[in-house]
């Protein structure tokens, strides 16, 4: 990694944060480091980040963590530029890995609602998509959740500081629900939970507080293109529906949430949006 | 091991109980018993007989967990909950070394756990036999898991024979129940009046002889074998050994294993609440500082894509690819690298799939032949 030019240690590699469209959570999960934001102050120059300081240096940086996803035409150049500053970047957060809970938007007549909202819509530049981060740049790393965990930021940006290729786990929620020694919320009480299909990360916390998972983190495995296989959906969406006497329209809001807009449980909602009007 | 007839096997009011437990807890033992918690029973710590489910009961379908009130007096009225004996000797998650940098070197600092006397007041006789299992796992010969051990070696088990099946048991067809079998120190049968205790060990014998109780009556013991016997009688599930294991193995290519991939969710329910399952990973999870990292095992699961993951290809990249791995070792090389089943009959993977598949129905419908397999593709 390149030396810093300014401040702090020499040899501490230089982090920014960027937001784009999201609701500033996960950056705010930074903060919530407590102790290990001060370990995290020492081990990196902090050099950009609005939502904590005023004082931001310019890049290049070496590491650029961004939240949020794109929706309007500036967001869209901007992010070309944040690329080029950094040569590590990583996705925080649902918003920027998935395109967040404003991908709803996609089925929506953004349009619409402009006109609906603002008494002079033609003033509002926005996109009719809210997309993640990797429809438009090359992304090296994603963490996934709403709000991101912030163990798994430290230990992402730990393997990095150690020049360690990060890995996290993408196996079912219901591992981690098990190894916490959880009841399961589907299995003893009939909720339809998401954690057979969603990305482990969290440490189970829905589950452990009694309710059901909403899939926060993402389809488990294989979320998007490339290696790894999508998780069954179309199995526990037939349970939610037969077992559980759902409706086709509770079983597509079941998968059309936070990650709506990623691929499986895209692909989900829609099979059910078609039973659904079929009636 | 005592049996039926011994003429050691006590009978004691149910009040026995709470003194069983006022002696263990004298004796430095932590006395874990099955509790009410969110809508199961879960280990927890028993001080007093009303912290047990005493009037509940559990009934249990493929993928369905309820418990009701009766309104009885029964203590062990719920049969089992989602653990089994496994999270107190194998932990679902633990160091198993912390190494920490020094100047030009390293040292790695060891992490055992504090050995703990821990009671188990309530294992079922399927928990026991997984115990057995597990025990010929970690305890084999030269490699002994010593994190395995200091727990294991805390353990005093008191069994208690089932006297009531659920709908999801199998273990007559397993011999592994209902009566408890494999090493136990106490073995408790609760009849309506009177609880029958006998004890299984030196140290089970020791806590009868310390509490000097009255010899049951032969009727006694025979009301609490016919008790037993007929739960055995009463079990729906059964699953035919006898062609195993080689008939798995020649069902390797058997459509019924795309039937099952498209119901399972590979979320790896089954293999967490098994009671013979033993696959972990270990992570190393450093410190921000790079001075420290604790080298961690956890519970880990074949249906996962890690786990097939093997420098560079992953050699079970399907859902079929995992569900037919799990089942084939479980239930057939299991028995080649064992020499026992690596089923009990506990029937918990059938109630804590979220989507109920059931390997008693699994495993008849993959030993048929293929095109009668083909003509009745199950549930899916």
């Amino acid at each position: 990694m390149s030396q810093p030019k300014d401040h702090g240690k020499p040899g501490r590699p230089k982090m920014a944060v960027f937001k784009f469209a999201s609701c500033d959570g996960c950056q705010l999960s930074i903060l919530n480091l407590e102790d290990d934001l001060l370990a995290l102050g020492q081990a990196l120059d902090i050099a950009y980040f609005p939502e904590a300081s005023s004082d931001m240096r310019e890049g290049p940086y070496d590491i650029a963590l961004v939240e949020g996803s794109i929706t309007t035409p500036e967001d869209a150049r901007r992010i070309l530029s944040v690329r080029k500053q950094a040569p590590l970047l990583i996705t925080i957060g649902a918003c920027a890995t998935a395109g967040g809970i404003q991908a709803l938007r996609n089925w929506g007549d953004v349009e619409a609602f402009k006109r609906v909202v603002y008494p002079s819509p033609q003033y509002i530049q926005s996109l009719s998509t809210s997309t993640p981060i990797s429809e438009h740049v090359r992304v090296d790393f994603e963490l996934w959740g709403c709000p991101i965990d912030k163990e798994q930021l430290l230990r992402v940006i730990t393997d990095l500081l150690a020049g360690v290729q990060p890995r996290l786990p993408t196996h079912s929620v219901c591992i981690e629900c098990k190894r916490r020694g959880n009841v399961c919320v589907m299995v003893a009480k009939g909720i339809p939970c998401l954690g057979p299909v969603t990305r482990t990360g969290c440490g189970a916390i829905c589950p452990s507080m009694g309710r059901d998972c909403y899939g926060c983190f993402g389809p488990a495995e294989g979320a998007h293109e490339g290696p790894g296989l999508p998780p069954n959906t179309a199995s526990l969406a037939k349970e939610f529906h037969q077992g559980l006497q759902l409706i086709p329209i509770e079983v597509l809001r079941r998968f059309r949430g936070i990650n709506g807009s990623v691929r499986p449980f895209r692909e989900e909602s829609q099979a059910w949006e078609q039973k659904d009007r079929a009636g | 091991m005592a049996t039926p007839c011994d003429t050691h096997v006590a009978a004691v009011p149910k009040t026995f109980l709470q003194q069983l437990i006022d002696v263990l807890c004298a004796k430095g033992y932590r006395v874990v018993g099955p509790a009410l918690r969110d809508g199961a029973v879960m280990w927890d710590t028993i001080r007093q007989v009303s912290d047990l489910p005493i009037g509940w009961r559990d009934e249990q379908e493929p993928g369905r967990y309820r418990l009701e009130n009766t309104g009885s007096d029964q203590i062990f009225g719920v049969v089992h909950g989602p653990q089994s004996v496994k999270p107190l000797a194998f932990a679902p998650r633990e160091p198993l070394l912390v190494i920490e940098r020094t100047k030009g070197s390293f040292s790695a600092l060891p992490t055992l756990p504090k050995s703990e006397k821990v009671a188990v007041l309530g294992a079922r006789a399927c928990d026991l036999a997984g115990l057995a299992i597990q025990d010929h796992i970690f305890l084999k010969d030269a490699y002994r898991d010593p994190y395995y051990q200091t727990r294991r070696d805390g353990l005093f088990l008191i069994a208690v024979n089932c006297t009531r099946a659920l709908a999801t048991c199998f273990c007559a067809s397993m011999d592994t129940g209902p009566r408890a079998s494999a090493a136990f120190d106490l073995a408790l049968t609760e009849l309506e009046e009177v609880f029958l205790v006998e004890a299984g060990s030196a140290a089970g014998q020791a806590m009868m002889s310390a509490l000097s109780l009255a010899p049951a009556s032969t009727a006694r013991v025979r009301e609490a074998e016919q008790q037993i016997e007929a739960c055995a009688r009463s079990q729906v599930r059964r699953l035919d050994r006898s062609p195993l294991p080689q008939a798995l193995y020649d069902a390797h290519e058997h459509p019924r294993w795309d039937d099952v991939a498209a119901r399972c969710l590979a979320c790896g329910n089954c293999t967490m609440v098994c009671p013979t399952c033993f696959c972990h990973v270990v992570e190393e999870v450093p410190d921000l500082t790079q001075t420290r990292s604790e080298h961690t095992r956890l519970w880990d699961s074949c249906f996962t894509q890690e786990h097939g993951y093997i420098h560079g290809k992953n050699i079970r990249p399907t859902i079929k690819d995992r569900y037919r791995m799990w089942l084939t070792h479980k239930l057939a090389s299991w028995i080649d690298q064992f020499g026992t089943s690596g089923c009990v009959g506990c029937g918990r993977c059938i109630t804590w799939c979220p989507v109920g598949i059931d390997l008693t129905e699994e495993l008849p419908a993959l030993l048929k032949p293929s095109s009668q397999a083909k003509e009745k593709p199950g549930q899916a």
